[in-house]
């Protein structure tokens, strides 16, 4: 085996590929993040209402999307979803970045199913005596959860949600298997093409732990900052 | 769509056996199983280490945790692929491959799990076994897991979910596993692509949407039979 | 039997156990009482090497406890430790709880440690409820079989920690019986209790403790009737009930 050279992986080209990688991971995780954390709220939402319908919706958009792994999902939205679509609207998305879009796709709707049930964990956690006192006052349900639970129930939720934020960072790494150029189909590529696996992986691990030990940071300080205090 | 799974059904379900290697979800099934297996007692290992009293164990195996935690599993998947040939001096396959990723993703994992369900025990138990005399390490043997492991049931089957959905990542090292051959018979078909994932999807629904409900009803069940002290 | 020297026990700045100094002979009945924080459960836990001390000396017929060549499971085997809160294992029977140290300690045979487990529970009652899980015992039935799973290991001597502290009323007398018939066969034993009944029953002395010193030694008739130490007068007076009949405290 060659000696561990590291220079070749962080100059020139190859060094090129892997940062335009890390950037395209962090944004992945950044636009996924953006979407899913709002659905998620809307699927919670959805799941406490009070109309059967709608809880049924939530539940089975929830246990769909998780009991089915994220690869599954990439391979549908990238594969099959597009033949779904009438010709014209097919063209124009396969001329534009089709990949990245089917991965952000998947992302949104599979962290998004998480994190609706950390958030409904979340407002579970508020008395329901909250929800009455509220309507009490004349509020609706939705303006009841925006105005009492969910500014209550954020300290709980933060933690946990800030927990699916790691996973969706190393789930971006997924989004290679339908050819978006992340950072782990850049380490893939500068290892095919340098035959250095062993510092091309090497650079990338550190690039993987190291954003996700500044979750894990954001995360322990959050707790520490604003701990949870019970009524 | 009666005629695809009458062409390729057998195809899906276990491979190219009898004709060639084992695959399809059979395969799925079986890794995940050997996977959680041997993964478990590693988990123990890596558990004992993490609550050991004794630096030398727990540090190293603590930032080993977190390192792996923050590492995707595709990424260990390549490591593994990269460094097994050379660790054990002979071409490994990928199931081997995938085998020896999940075993120590899912044992960090399980780790965890399995550190939780020691800790939640009452300090007691460990005091009455050592003052009969039991050594920490026959405590832990007689006494703690015992109790630990009927505890952390619902919490094993639900990484055992998860290790499933894990399994689909053997696609990328093309191992035959459910997801490549659901792919493999996508390429074949050329114009049944939605059929075809639908049907990947709702394999890994059933599969794992039961195991669920499962643990769920062991939650339930152990919890009414709970030691009142 | 047991001797601490000069045993001292700090946790960080706090002195927990103050130069103690204590004997106690073969075959006798020793209870220790005081106010709670007093330092009697910690003395106790020294014995068999659940609390680590800083300075002093124990020795357990004769041998250092903290001596190289003891080993600490060897000697926990040779005493006999009852918790306040019974501590049985949840995943066993009854009487697997109590053939479990037999059998993988002292090699014991199947039989044998069976039988032996059930001649200690039919002394503490028990004998009924062998396959009894402990999830359906009372706390008296529980303790009871606490007691017999320690006797199982034929200890010189039995430590027992409060144990009836944490039992409803009604139970602490079927408790207190199984200690009194040991003590009346001859057992060496130490008592963290407030029972006075007890102690004044079947102990051969009393040690009063506060503040991790023992202020007084004395035999029960003497401590409980004429108490010398002020800090024992005080403590006796809080926890005499005021219809106590001969001036014997109650139980607490």
């Amino acid at each position: 085996m060659n000696t561990f050279d590291l220079s070749v992986v962080l100059s020139g080209q190859y060094h090129d590929w892997l940062i335009s990688g890390f950037l395209l991971s962090i944004q992945l995780a950044l636009i996924s993040l953006a979407i899913a954390l709002p659905l998620a709220i809307v699927i919670a939402v959805l799941r406490m209402a009070p109309y059967a319908a709608l809880r049924a919706i939530a539940i089975t958009y929830v246990e769909a999307i998780r009991n089915v792994p994220l690869l599954a999902h990439m391979l549908f939205w990238y594969f099959g979803a597009p033949e779904l679509l009438p010709t014209p609207i097919k063209s124009w998305i396969y001329d534009h970045n089709i990949e990245a879009v089917s991965a952000v796709i998947a992302l949104v709707l599979y962290t998004a199913a998480y994190m609706s049930e950390d958030i409904r964990s979340g407002l579970r956690s508020i008395p329901r005596e909250q929800m009455e006192a509220g309507r009490t006052l004349g509020f609706g349900f939705l303006s009841t959860m925006r105005l009492v639970i969910l500014p209550q129930s954020l300290r709980v939720t933060v933690p946990p949600l800030i927990s699916q934020t790691l996973n969706l960072w190393k789930n971006t790494s997924i989004a290679m298997v339908i050819g978006v150029a992340e950072m782990m189909y850049q380490a893939q590529q500068v290892e095919s093409s340098t035959f250095r696996g062993f510092e091309s992986y090497a650079v990338t691990t550190v690039g993987y732990v190291g954003v996700s030990i500044i979750i894990t940071l954001l995360s322990s300080w959050y707790q520490q900052r604003y701990p949870v205090r019970s009524a | 769509m009666l005629d695809i799974i009458h062409n390729y059904g057998l195809f899906y379900l276990i491979g190219q056996y009898p004709n060639g290697p084992l695959g399809g979800l059979l395969m799925t099934l079986i890794l995940a199983a050997m996977a959680l297996v041997l993964a478990f007692p590693v988990g123990v290992l890596l558990a004992l280490c993490r609550i050991s009293p004794y630096r030398l164990l727990r540090l190293p195996v603590t930032g080993l945790v977190y390192v792996l935690r923050g590492t995707p599993l595709l990424m260990v998947i390549f490591w593994a692929y990269f460094l097994l040939p050379t660790l054990t001096g002979q071409r490994t396959d990928q199931f081997g491959t995938m085998l020896a990723a999940l075993v120590i993703f899912d044992g960090v994992y399980l780790a965890e799990i399995i550190r939780a369900g020691i800790l939640g025990l009452p300090r007691g138990q460990m005091e009455s076994s050592r003052s009969l005399g039991f050594s920490y390490l026959a405590t832990m043997r007689l006494v703690i897991m015992p109790q630990a492991f009927r505890n952390m049931l619902p919490s094993l089957v639900n990484q055992f979910v998860s290790t499933i959905k894990e399994t689909s990542l053997g696609y990328i090292i093309s191992l035959s596993e459910v997801s490549f051959v659901a792919s493999q018979i996508s390429a074949q078909l050329l114009t049944k692509p939605v059929q075809v994932y639908a049907v990947l999807g709702l394999t890994y629904f059933v599969m794992c949407f039961s195991l669920s409900r499962f643990a769920f009803w062991l939650e339930r069940r152990l919890a009414v039979r709970t030691a009142k002290v | 039997m047991i001797k601490l020297k000069n045993v001292n026990k700090w946790y960080g700045s706090y002195h927990a156990l103050a130069d103690i100094n204590e004997t106690v002979a073969k075959g006798e009945v020793v209870v220790v009482c005081g106010p709670s924080g007093s330092g009697k459960s910690t003395m106790i836990r020294t014995l068999n090497r659940l609390e680590a001390i800083q300075s002093g000396n124990i020795f357990i017929d004769g041998v250092d406890i903290y001596d190289r060549s003891v080993s600490v499971n060897a000697l926990r085997s040779g005493i006999g430790f009852v918790f306040q809160q019974f501590n049985l294992f949840p995943h066993l029977t009854v009487l697997e709880n109590c053939t479990l140290a037999p059998r993988r300690l002292r090699k014991l045979g199947a039989k044998e440690a069976d039988d032996l487990a059930m001649s200690l529970l039919d002394r503490v009652g028990l004998a009924h409820k062998a396959c009894a899980f402990p999830s359906e015992l009372s706390g008296g039935q529980q303790q009871r079989v606490a007691i017999a799973r320690a006797l199982a290991m034929n200890p010189p001597v039995m430590l027992f920690d409060e144990p009836t502290s944490a039992l409803d009323p009604e139970m602490v007398g079927e408790v207190l019986q199984a200690m009194k018939s040991l003590a009346k066969e001859g057992m060496t034993m130490v008592c963290v209790t407030h029972e006075m009944g007890f102690a004044r029953e079947v102990a051969d002395r009393v040690i009063f403790m506060d503040q991790g010193q023992v202020l007084e030694r004395a035999t029960p008739e003497s401590f409980f009737l004429r108490p010398e130490h002020p800090r024992a007068q005080r403590f006796l007076s809080d926890i005499r009930s005021p219809w106590a009949e001969s001036g014997m405290a109650q139980a607490c």
